[in-house]
């Protein structure tokens, strides 16, 4: 598999990055290349293998289901770039 | 008269006994820092107020107290902005404090600045920070290794006893070596990341660097544990790593693995591990071969894994609730899209989009998938190892540090600094690298790598080799002014 500026163009927009068409060259060979070195994977039969996705975590934890204190709104909207009656504000979501 | 390289144990004996006070050691941090960080640059943010903080007795009586240390910009405090190196983090202060960083000012710490790394922990050269790539205190033409660049680089040049890192991949270990420190990298689970800003949170952990094994032994005691703050936070009951220290090794049984020791591996790197085994040897440990045959599949599984989990990760920053925010968005889609564009630097964004690419539709069975199948063969591969042995030993990187600017255009190429290091995050193994000598007048390291868990074990075999080899605390020449700086 190799990258194509298209496939970088549909990657991109999944990611919600913008790229142009400069760095869409460079980043199709550069992508290509991680890729390529990642398919030596592809030479081994995995079949039956099982995932490892974490380390020694066997169960999901989960905590009581009790009220604790949590951040005050004001502390929580202090990072804001924009805010307004105590909610984040965001530009238009849908046109017109 | 204690300075930073004098070790934590004597740095507190000296405020106990008066002969400091824990402002005239945040001062002559500072003072260090002002001295000789305009070309080191290891700081993002002095934390000029700490010189004043409360007086001994009210920062208790533990080994840390009233001693400074430095926090890699990736690991929240309190009021103090938290940038992880980018520029989409700009201007993020924390309305809380990591859990490390909490049982650090606990225990009396005294946290004197944050410091550069590789942007959001992505990087071996601490080259890719959004702000200035820090140098080596060994050679300032020569990078400090990353990600954790800059707490390696602040404690190799004396700011500060200790700092704390995350290593993800080598991020600990790769800058411990490249900077004549200790770095110890533990058990996946065992130090909370509550806190710590996640790049890939599977692999991600957070430990200590420092001058002396003893040292590391005495930051880990303090930041180790449970905390339901993080559900990976394993439950276990905390050793006392100090007792450990016994630099008893006889009869230890240390494995030598040969695919650590590939054609990659720089002659003089080799020689000096070939050097520090024959010294275990001595020591009293029996040394035998081990295989670990999955290890050339390692670092491939790790670059679809550890991007795949950071493009998750690094979802959350879109210009909506913090940071960074670009101007002029036609509306919400317009708004992500050129927040990440002009936020992100460009080692995130190939991450970002190699691991949209491995998780997306089509291509995940291929790739992500597969990669986690390879991670239980290597896993496998350890406990197959450790079934007959205690430790396994390996050089922490392939070379000595390189030059700025030498690996920056070729992704692939940076990433092969990491071969020795990423196999254990992928097993989730404690690993520590120590100091073992010189080349060309760049430090080296020696990995050790541990049983999940047993870091007593790997500290104690850190430790002996160390007071046997005699390297430890390495001080680089800047100075004397024989380092160019």
């Amino acid at each position: 598999m190799s990258f194509r500026k298209e496939d970088v163009e549909y990657v991109a927009s999944l990611a919600r990055i913008n790229v142009s068409e400069e760095e869409k060259g460079v980043l199709a060979d550069e992508l290509s290349r991680i890729l390529h070195f990642a398919g030596q994977l592809q030479e081994l039969d995995l079949s039956g293998v099982e995932t490892t996705s974490h380390i020694g975590l066997d169960q999901t934890v989960t905590r009581r289901d009790e009220a604790r204190p949590s951040l005050p709104s004001d502390v929580a909207l202090a990072n804001a770039p924009e805010q307004e009656d105590q909610q984040f504000k965001v530009p238009a979501v849908l046109e017109g | 008269m204690v300075d930073a390289y004098s070790g934590i144990r004597k740095i507190h004996q000296a405020l106990v006994d008066g002969e400091v006070t824990s402002q005239d050691l945040a001062s002559s941090a500072i003072s260090r820092v002002d001295q000789h960080d305009h070309e080191i640059r290891a700081f993002i943010h002095i934390e000029r107020g700490s010189t004043d903080h409360p007086s001994e007795p009210s920062l208790g009586t533990g080994l840390l107290a009233g001693i400074p240390y430095a926090l890699k910009d990736n690991m929240c405090f309190e009021g103090i902005e938290t940038t992880c190196a980018s520029k989409i983090l700009k201007g993020y202060i924390p309305p809380y404090s990591a859990t490390a960083a909490q049982r650090l000012q606990l225990a009396g710490g005294v946290m004197i600045g944050k410091v550069n790394m590789d942007e959001f922990a992505m990087g071996s050269s601490t080259e890719n920070s959004a702000f200035y790539p820090t140098r080596n205190p060994w050679d300032t033409a020569f990078v400090p290794g990353g990600s954790s660049g800059g707490s390696a680089a602040a404690v190799a040049a004396g700011y500060v006893p200790y700092a704390l890192g995350s290593d993800t991949g080598g991020s600990i270990r790769q800058p411990a070596a490249f900077c004549g420190v200790v770095g110890l990298k533990p058990t996946y689970g065992l130090v909370s990341r509550y806190g710590l800003v996640a790049f890939a949170s599977s692999l991600d952990q957070i430990g200590p660097i420092t001058h002396s094994v003893e040292d590391a032994a005495i930051v880990l005691q303090a930041i180790a544990g449970h905390d339901e703050r993080d559900s990976t936070s394993v439950p276990v009951e905390v050793p006392d790593y100090l007792a450990s220290l016994t630099g008893n090794i006889k009869g230890l049984r240390v494995g030598v693995a040969k695919e650590y020791f590939s054609p990659d591996i720089d002659a003089g790197v080799r020689e000096s591990v070939l050097k520090a085994i024959d010294q275990l040897k001595q020591l009293g440990a029996t040394v035998t071969e081990v295989s670990l045959p999955h290890t050339q599949y390692a670092l491939a599984a790790y670059y679809l894994i550890a991007p795949a989990e950071a493009s998750s990760n690094l979802a959350r920053y879109d210009g909506v609730r913090y940071g960074f925010r670009a101007k002029d968005a036609e509306n919400l889609l317009d708004l992500y899209k050129k927040t990440r564009s002009e936020g992100f630097g460009k080692e995130v964004k190939r991450r970002i989009l190699i691991g949209t690419y491995a998780l997306s539709s089509g291509y995940y069975d291929a790739y992500y998938k597969r990669a986690q199948q390879v991670r239980t063969l290597i896993r496998r591969d350890f406990e197959q190892a450790f079934m007959s042995v205690d430790v396994i030993v390996s050089p922490t990187t392939p070379t000595t540090a390189f030059r700025l600017g030498e690996k920056v255009s070729d992704p692939l190429t940076m990433y092969l600094n990491d071969i020795c290091t990423i196999p254990i995050n992928l097993a989730g193994l404690p690993a520590i690298s120590v100091p073992c000598g010189l080349v060309d007048g760049m430090p080296v390291g020696l990995q050790l790598i541990g049983r999940m868990f047993d870091e007593p074990t790997l500290l104690r075999a850190a430790h002996a080799y160390e007071k046997a080899a005699g390297f430890a605390p390495m001080r680089p020449a800047m100075d004397q002014g024989v380092a160019t700086l």
